[in-house]
């Protein structure tokens, strides 16, 4: 959808590609569908075990946002990368990170993803193009333009995909980084995922122009700009601003989001109405996509709890496996600060 | 053996490490076209090109997380900054990101990357041009930190750091950039973490680093004209400390002073000053003793930053209130 349409006035009805009439391949439908509700079972599963005390420490849910992990791991290719912020689940579980692994690093446990020193706002997974993981907001700005900088350098065809939400447009680290991204012509893509709250705090409240892809032409970076109401439209025009990467033309991309929980689990989200949140469900890629398998492709109500009982069943043996694994060994705490650690 | 100056050591070390491997690089404010705000990258830019010694705008948050990212994406950069105090707005990268990235990930990532430039107070510059760092980049775990005085040591001690697989925080300095000394012809590699006696002694162990390496020396020399023989240890690398070399000299000597430029509140001297109190309690004739900067913020005006930073007489005086305490 296209963001123009949402300020002012805010209120529209979600206008995705499918209900434009745009009939996709229902295996594809099918494919997206489940991978945003894999996100979402994963992180309703790790809310009941962080109620429960079985985790601690900060848990920041991406539900609403996952059409934008799995729409960029579409068109990720090999030795693409993600940084991102400390809302790092979804993509995790979009670029292939098991949900045990992840559970398991939520649960602080030897078999998590980074063997439990990272917690919920350091996943990391190199193979899988996961890079951070990075929970110091902006700090991961720069960094990103450096792995940008080394593919320039090395001529390896990697893209760099660098995520950060709205709030993070406001301190200097980002600044910085993207003028570099702009100046040396980087293969990087930044992408806000503007879900319009830096903790409680609204973007009218955070900057005065309420449009952050006017900063774009300051660097010299491409933009573009929607609303996330839809997998399809989300994967293509990301997919079009990795292959302008892949070229050499920098972009900056925002993504108007919503999440429905508060900014972690400590945040009850008092700072934001009713009426809001359920404008913003009707947007909701997986309501919408679920709206296409249903009633354009004909899925039956059985069929559809397959799925869901499937990865219901996925995200009970991830908390089971979290649950049961082993705590890191005492000596670990001495491993990996200094390469000779190792040895 | 040729004489080279330190400015002319450090720039050996870089061109012969960017001649070995094609992945090291160089970065940093005006290293390039500008061939190097104290002249340490001149040439480079013309050997080399561009694309390995790079020019950036005034960003020292940015270009040290390009650093690190870069780092971690399989090259190895040098990252000058013009001076130290530049460093600390880009602190979070190095405290956050470079010294963080390896146990963070579990070691899918290292970063072998060194961060360097001038230390310490140079000559009236004001108090926010004038200070050293290393109690700051030593209180923390993941990065490597180094202090050179001699031309011999920058140059084999910037192969070892441009060559290690960790962070490394490489501290020069303004005022030493033209102090010649001899180094050999062909490659040399020192340790990292290894300290160097600078000069043998039998009464005094006087512990310094960097810029304070020649000012000990000549507290030593005033001190040798009083009849005590001072033994002065350059520690060279600041973390991982060589406590080794400083205890087998107490051991010897039963007398510390340390002479260095930084502040005395915590820092490298005060955990030297921790460690020997520990260690060699047994053998301590006398409390150690530090001369370092005044605790308080460098003035421009020449005669209040002569009497804050330390001078040979200033050691001299820490040598000889050491020595007091003989039985």
């Amino acid at each position: 959808m296209n963001a123009d349409t949402l300020t002012p006035p805010r209120a529209v009805v979600a206008a995705s590609s499918a209900s434009k009439g745009t009939v996709h391949n229902q295996d594809e439908v099918i494919r997206y569908y489940r991978e945003m509700l894999r996100i979402r079972r994963f992180e309703e599963a790790a809310a009941r075990a962080y109620t429960q005390g079985k985790i601690s420490g900060f848990l920041h849910l991406y539900i609403g946002q996952e059409a934008i992990a799995v729409g960029t791991a579409a068109r990720m290719k090999p030795g693409d990368r993600v940084v991102t912020t400390y809302r790092d689940h979804g993509f995790a579980i979009s670029l292939g990170c098991s949900a045990n692994a992840c559970m398991a690093e939520l649960f602080g446990r030897k078999t998590g993803l980074v063997g439990g020193v990272g917690g919920s706002m350091h996943f990391f997974d190199r193979a899988r193009g996961l890079w951070g993981g990075h929970a110091i907001v902006g700090s991961h700005v720069p960094v990103a333009t450096g792995h940008a900088f080394a593919s320039k350098y090395l001529g390896d065809g990697a893209v760099t995909l660098c995520f950060l939400g709205e709030g993070a447009m406001h301190i200097g680290a980002t600044h910085e980084g993207m003028n570099l991204a702009g100046l040396w012509r980087l293969p990087i893509v930044f992408v806000i995922e503007n879900n319009h709250y830096a903790m409680g705090t609204p973007l009218s409240r955070q900057t005065a122009q309420p449009d952050l892809t006017v900063r774009a032409p300051a660097y010299n970076l491409a933009r573009d700009r929607w609303v996330v109401d839809d997998v399809f439209e989300t994967r293509d025009r990301l997919g079009a601003a990795i292959d302008k990467a892949r070229n050499g033309e920098p972009s900056l991309l925002e993504l108007l989001t919503y999440r429905f929980r508060g900014h972690s689990m400590s945040d009850p989200a008092k700072y934001r109405g009713k009426d809001e949140v359920d404008e913003w469900r009707e947007r909701d890629p997986l309501n919408v996509s679920e709206k296409e398998l249903r009633e354009i492709h004909g899925l039956s109500d059985e069929a559809m709890e397959e799925f869901d009982d499937a990865i219901i069943e996925e995200m009970d043996a991830a908390l089971q496996f979290a649950d049961e694994s082993p705590l890191p060994d005492p000596e670990y705490r001495f491993r990996n600060h200094y390469v000779e650690d190792d040895t | 053996m040729p004489t080279l100056q330190i400015r002319e050591a450090l720039r050996e070390a870089i061109d012969e490490e960017m001649a070995r491997d094609e992945r090291v690089f160089v970065m940093g404010e005006e290293v390039g076209h500008y061939n190097g705000a104290y002249k340490v990258t001149q040439g480079l830019l013309d050997k080399y090109g561009e694309k390995r010694v790079v020019d950036t705008p005034i960003a020292e948050t940015g270009f040290a997380g390009v650093g690190v990212g870069a780092a971690m994406a399989g090259l190895r950069p040098i990252i000058e900054f013009m001076t130290f105090n530049f460093s600390a707005v880009a602190f979070d990268q190095i405290l956050n990101q470079a010294a963080k990235v390896r146990g963070l990930t579990a070691g899918q990532f290292t970063v072998p990357l060194v961060f360097r430039g001038p230390n310490g107070a140079a000559h009236m510059l004001g108090s926010t041009h004038s200070q050293a760092f290393e109690s700051f980049y030593c209180g923390f775990p993941g990065v490597k930190v180094i202090s050179v005085a001699t031309p011999y040591d920058a140059k084999g001690l910037l192969k070892s750091a441009i060559r290690d697989e960790n962070p490394v925080i490489f501290f020069e300095s303004e005022v030493m950039y033209s102090v010649k000394g001899e180094v050999p012809e062909g490659e040399y590699l020192i340790p990292i973490g290894v300290a160097d006696i600078k000069r043998p002694g039998n009464d005094v162990t006087v512990i310094t680093w960097g810029q304070g390496v020649p000012v000990a020396l000549k507290s030593a020399e005033l001190a040798a004209a009083d009849g005590i023989d001072c033994e002065v240890i350059d520690l060279r690398t600041l973390r991982p400390l060589d406590d080794e070399a400083v205890f087998q000299s107490v051991r010897k000597t039963n007398r510390v002073a340390m002479i260095y430029h930084g502040w005395p509140y915590g820092g490298t001297g005060a955990e030297v000053a921790d460690r020997i109190a520990r260690v060699c309690f047994d053998h301590l004739d006398a409390p150690v003793e530090r001369c370092c900067y005044e605790d308080v913020n460098m003035a421009y005006a020449e005669n209040l930053e002569n009497l804050v930073i330390p001078s040979p007489e200033r050691g001299l005086e820490a040598i000889r209130k050491v020595n007091y305490y003989r039985i």
